[in-house]
């Protein structure tokens, strides 16, 4: 039995069809679709000497800032950082748990680890879950093969690149980084450009914000350059100090410090049966 | 157009890939672009990869995927090249990657084309598009830019071309491909395997030759780009 449907061409203007029907929803408690952010801007470029990693430092639940100051570049190896945007949690997990296994590759086999284990490690984990671990990875570092620097996709996926971005400034950051770039920068031009590219990611993307993180690893050198530039300072203090209010009784007042001072002394005996 | 780009989208290789074999071995070829939904993740990857010293593979649809699939039969490619004590036929390869795709028809979405050179048989294609169906072809084509490449091979293949006809086949048909498919893009990469050995050849997107209603570039900032920088790092 053949089916008579005359495809007619679309009317310009909006279509309002859906409308009616988006209103029922709403009245029946079915709330409409939120956008899902995976703020972050992090990004990677390979100079003269080795490898430039940076990232931003904000991180997002929904449309709140819920961490201003947070670390997005993750520790693998002594000479092998990775810079993590996607799912927090799964960033943090699924770097923490290739970087053990790093380790006890390290004990067993005496050597320093190289770029491509920790490649293999991670995009078979990522692969193995489909991409339901969301973390989208900047990796870099630099072993007795030379520098690298690598892009690991969510669904496990990788691209070598002289220098990379991902995130959602990636966008962003990748014109700074397509129009500047050039192969043998030297360090200070390679920093300058990195934090360049991540504050076009500060500025202009939504989901990015707050400072910039460097992290800059060379042949048996490594530098992690913490909140390298703060470009976004709070403007306004109250000048008030807390004060209760009026009709509040003080009944006591302590204070205990937040960090204790320990002092280790050298020299204590060693420890005897 | 959709602003809100899906940078969760999989990356994959809406691609052009391109294997023809030629009196004496194979040229592969392909196109060097990735994308995420719209965005163009790497504008210069490398589709074309190595299985072993005489075979190939040039990957298309989900990077990931294929990016897999070929890991996993290099490494039983290895194991097979020791067992037997020479190297691994075309055959082989092309048959250990159609047993990967076609048992795992449901979870993944590749097309690959395996082309090398071997002493039994010579140059050899073979094409395993999604699906995971082996066929042994004088040429193969895949991809989505290879939709605009059908009727132009039916006219341009010929049996029996030198290695620098089958070359130049291949760069025009990637060129082509690139200017009509939004997914192909960037430079051509080919790769020639015959009994001498591999050869890698790179031609960079704007020295291709212009097509119908292509223009020449006029200010182009690749000028600006193209000035020269110091030498790259030494290990």
């Amino acid at each position: 039995m053949s089916k008579a449907v005359v495809e007619l061409p679309p009317k310009g203007g909006f279509n309002f069809d859906l409308c009616r029907r988006n209103e029922m929803l709403l009245k029946k408690g079915a709330s409409p679709p939120s956008f899902r952010k995976t703020g972050t801007t992090i990004v990677g470029l390979i100079y003269q000497e080795g490898v430039i990693l940076g990232a931003d430092t904000r991180a997002t639940a929904g449309s709140i800032v819920c961490d201003k100051n947070c670390e997005k570049i993750h520790y693998m190896a002594p000479n092998i950082y990775c810079c993590g945007a996607g799912t927090a949690a799964d960033t943090e997990a699924v770097t923490d748990m290739v970087s053990s296994q790093l380790q006890l590759h390290r004990y067993h086999t005496s050597r320093e680890s190289r770029v491509a284990t920790a490649l293999t490690l991670l995009k078979s984990h990522l692969f193995n879950y489909q991409g339901y671990v969301q973390a989208a990875l900047v990796l870099g570092g630099v072993d007795v093969t030379g520098p690298h620097l690598h892009m690991i996709y969510p669904h496990g996926s990788t691209d070598a690149l002289p220098f990379a971005t991902m995130g959602s400034g990636s966008l962003a950051a990748m014109a700074v980084f397509e129009s500047k770039y050039c192969e043998g920068l030297n360090k200070e031009e390679g920093i300058n450009l990195v934090c360049e590219a991540i504050c076009a990611g500060i500025f202009n993307d939504l989901g990015s914000g707050s400072n910039v993180d460097i992290c800059v690893i060379t042949k048996g050198h490594k530098e992690y350059l913490r909140n390298y530039r703060v470009p976004n300072t709070r403007a306004h203090f109250s000048s008030k100090e807390f004060t209760f209010p009026k009709k509040t009784e003080v009944l006591l007042t302590k204070i205990v410090p937040l960090r204790e001072k320990i002092e280790v002394t050298e020299d204590g005996d060693a420890m005897e049966e | 157009m959709d602003l809100n780009m899906d940078l969760n989208a999989p990356h994959s290789m809406g691609t052009t890939i391109i294997g023809v074999t030629y009196n004496g071995g194979v040229v592969l070829g392909a196109d060097s672009r990735t994308s995420t939904g719209m965005y163009v993740a790497n504008r210069a990857s490398d589709k074309i990869t190595q299985l072993t010293d005489n075979v190939y593979v040039c990957r298309s649809g989900s990077a990931a995927d294929s990016q897999l699939v070929s890991d996993y039969v290099r490494y039983f490619l290895h194991q097979h090249t020791i067992q037997l004590g020479q190297p691994a036929t075309v055959k082989v390869a092309a048959n250990l990657i159609r047993l990967l795709s076609y048992n795992n028809k449901n979870m993944l979405e590749t097309g690959l084309i395996v082309g090398g050179w071997d002493k039994y048989e010579g140059g050899k294609i073979y094409g395993i598009p999604l699906g995971g169906t082996l066929i042994e072809q004088p040429f193969a084509i895949g991809g989505s830019g290879s939709s605009y490449l059908y009727g132009f091979f039916d006219q341009a293949w010929k049996e029996g071309m030198t290695k620098d006809e089958a070359e130049q086949l291949v760069v025009k048909a990637v060129s082509l491909s690139i200017a009509r498919d939004g997914a192909s893009g960037g430079v051509v990469r080919t790769v020639v395997i015959n009994s001498e050995g591999v050869t890698r050849n790179f031609y960079p997107g704007d020295k291709l030759q212009l097509w119908h209603e292509e223009l020449e570039p006029q200010n182009s900032l690749l000028d600006i780009l193209n000035s020269p920088s110091p030498e790259p790092m030494n290990i």
